[in-house]
C-alpha cells in the first residue's frame, strides 16, 4: 500500500483559479434561467381555483393576461376592498378590456394574432358578476381563446 | 524536489463550463401557466338574439345551474358536484337509446363510418353571485366528462389513449364527442 503514503518531499502545486470567474458565470446564468419572472407586478390578491382537466399555456408571447382579485392592504384605502380587475400594471375598469386587447392585438405579427389566448387569473372567492362582464367584454372585442387559470389538483 | 508537476492547462475548462451551462438550460423546466382552455362564443347583438328561432329539444339539453349559495341543480334536481361527471357522461353517451336523454343522428366519421352522433348540449347557467372557485370546478366536471368519453371511445376503436392518436384520428374522435358546453347569459337563478 506504499501508493498512499505521502512523499513528504514533494509540494502540491496552487490550484489554478483561472476557472473561476467561468464558474461564478455559470451559476449567474442557471439562477437566471430558473428565476420564473412576473410579467407584473401583483396588486390584487389572486388565489387561483384547482381543475384536473388543465392545458398548458406553451407560447408565452401569444397570451395576454387579466388579473381580478381583492387589492392588496397598501391598496385597499384607495380602491377598497371589492375585486378590482388590474391590467398591466395599473387598476382598470370593466370598459377598459376592450382596448386593452386591441393594445395587445397590435403588439402582435399579423400572424400570430389569431392564436392568442387571453388567461384569466381570477380569485376562487371573486363572484361571477365581474367574470362575466368581462367575458362578455372579451366576446365583443372578439378574442374568444380564453384560459381560466388554475392548479392542478390530484385525480379524486 | 525533483522537478516541478506542469501546470494543469485551464483552457478547456471554460468549454466545461458551458456545457454543464447548457445542461442545466436544457433541464430545468420552469413551471408553465395551466389552466381551462375554453372558446367563447361569438357576440350577437341583442336583436339578433330575439329574433333567433333556434329551437333545441327539451331532451337534448343538459341544464346545470348554479345558484348564489353555489348549490348545483342539475335537469331539474338539486345535485352534488361529486355526481355531475357520472351525469353528464351519461348524457353526452346515452348508450341505451333512452327516451329522456338526447337524440342521435346518424353522422359519416372517418375511421367509424355511420355512427349515431349525440345532438346532446350542456347548458350552464350561473348567478351574478356564484363564486368563481365552484364555477371552475363545474366546468371542470364537465370538460373532464367530455374528456373520458373520447378516452373510452378512443381506447375501444383504436386501442390507444386519445393523446397518442393523429390529428385525424382526433377529429374523428371530437365528431363523435363534440365539447358543447353553452353558457346563457346570466341570470339571478333564486337561493334567496
Amino acid at each position: 500500500m506504499h501508493k498512499f503514503r505521502k512523499d513528504g518531499g514533494k509540494e502540491l502545486p496552487p490550484i489554478s483559479t483561472a476557472s473561476l470567474p467561468d464558474i461564478v458565470f455559470m451559476l449567474l446564468f442557471f439562477f437566471m434561467v430558473s428565476t420564473t419572472m412576473r410579467e407584473v407586478t401583483y396588486m390584487v390578491r389572486i388565489r387561483l381555483p384547482v381543475a384536473t382537466e388543465l392545458s398548458k399555456l406553451e407560447k408565452k408571447s401569444l397570451v395576454s393576461y387579466i388579473y381580478v382579485g381583492e387589492p392588496l392592504q397598501q391598496y385597499q384605502k384607495t380602491f377598497g376592498v371589492a375585486p378590482r380587475i388590474q391590467l398591466n400594471d395599473q387598476f382598470a375598469n370593466i370598459e377598459d378590456i376592450q382596448d386593452y386587447v386591441i393594445a395587445e392585438r397590435e403588439a402582435r405579427d399579423e400572424a400570430e394574432r389569431p392564436m392568442m389566448i387571453t388567461s384569466l387569473k381570477v380569485d376562487e372567492n371573486t363572484k361571477m358578476g365581474i367574470v362575466t362582464d368581462i367575458k362578455q367584454e372579451l366576446r365583443k372585442s372578439a378574442a374568444l381563446h380564453i384560459n381560466y387559470s388554475s392548479r392542478k389538483r390530484a385525480e379524486r | 524536489m525533483a522537478r516541478k508537476i506542469p501546470e494543469i492547462p485551464s483552457a478547456s475548462l471554460a468549454d466545461i463550463a458551458f456545457m454543464l451551462l447548457i445542461f442545466f438550460l436544457v433541464t430545468t423546466t420552469m413551471d408553465v401557466d395551466s389552466g381551462l382552455e375554453r372558446r367563447l362564443p361569438q357576440w350577437v347583438d341583442q336583436e339578433q338574439l330575439e329574433n333567433d328561432d333556434q329551437q333545441i329539444r327539451e331532451r337534448n339539453v343538459f341544464i346545470v345551474l348554479v345558484n348564489r349559495n353555489n348549490d348545483l341543480l342539475v335537469e331539474g334536481e338539486y345535485a352534488n358536484i361529486e355526481d355531475l361527471r357520472e351525469r353528464a357522461k351519461e348524457f353526452m353517451a346515452n348508450p341505451f337509446n333512452d327516451e329522456s336523454l338526447p337524440e342521435k343522428e346518424p353522422q359519416e366519421v372517418p375511421y367509424f363510418g355511420e355512427y349515431m352522433v349525440t345532438k346532446g348540449v350542456i347548458s350552464l347557467q350561473n348567478d351574478m353571485d356564484t363564486q368563481y372557485g365552484t364555477y371552475i370546478a363545474v366546468q371542470n366536471e364537465l370538460v373532464a366528462a367530455i374528456n373520458e368519453l373520447r378516452e373510452e371511445l378512443s381506447q375501444q376503436q383504436f386501442g390507444k389513449s386519445y393523446e397518442s392518436l393523429t390529428p385525424e384520428e382526433q377529429d374523428a374522435v371530437r365528431q363523435i364527442y363534440p365539447s358543447r358546453i353553452s353558457e346563457a347569459e346570466p341570470k339571478k337563478v333564486g337561493g334567496n
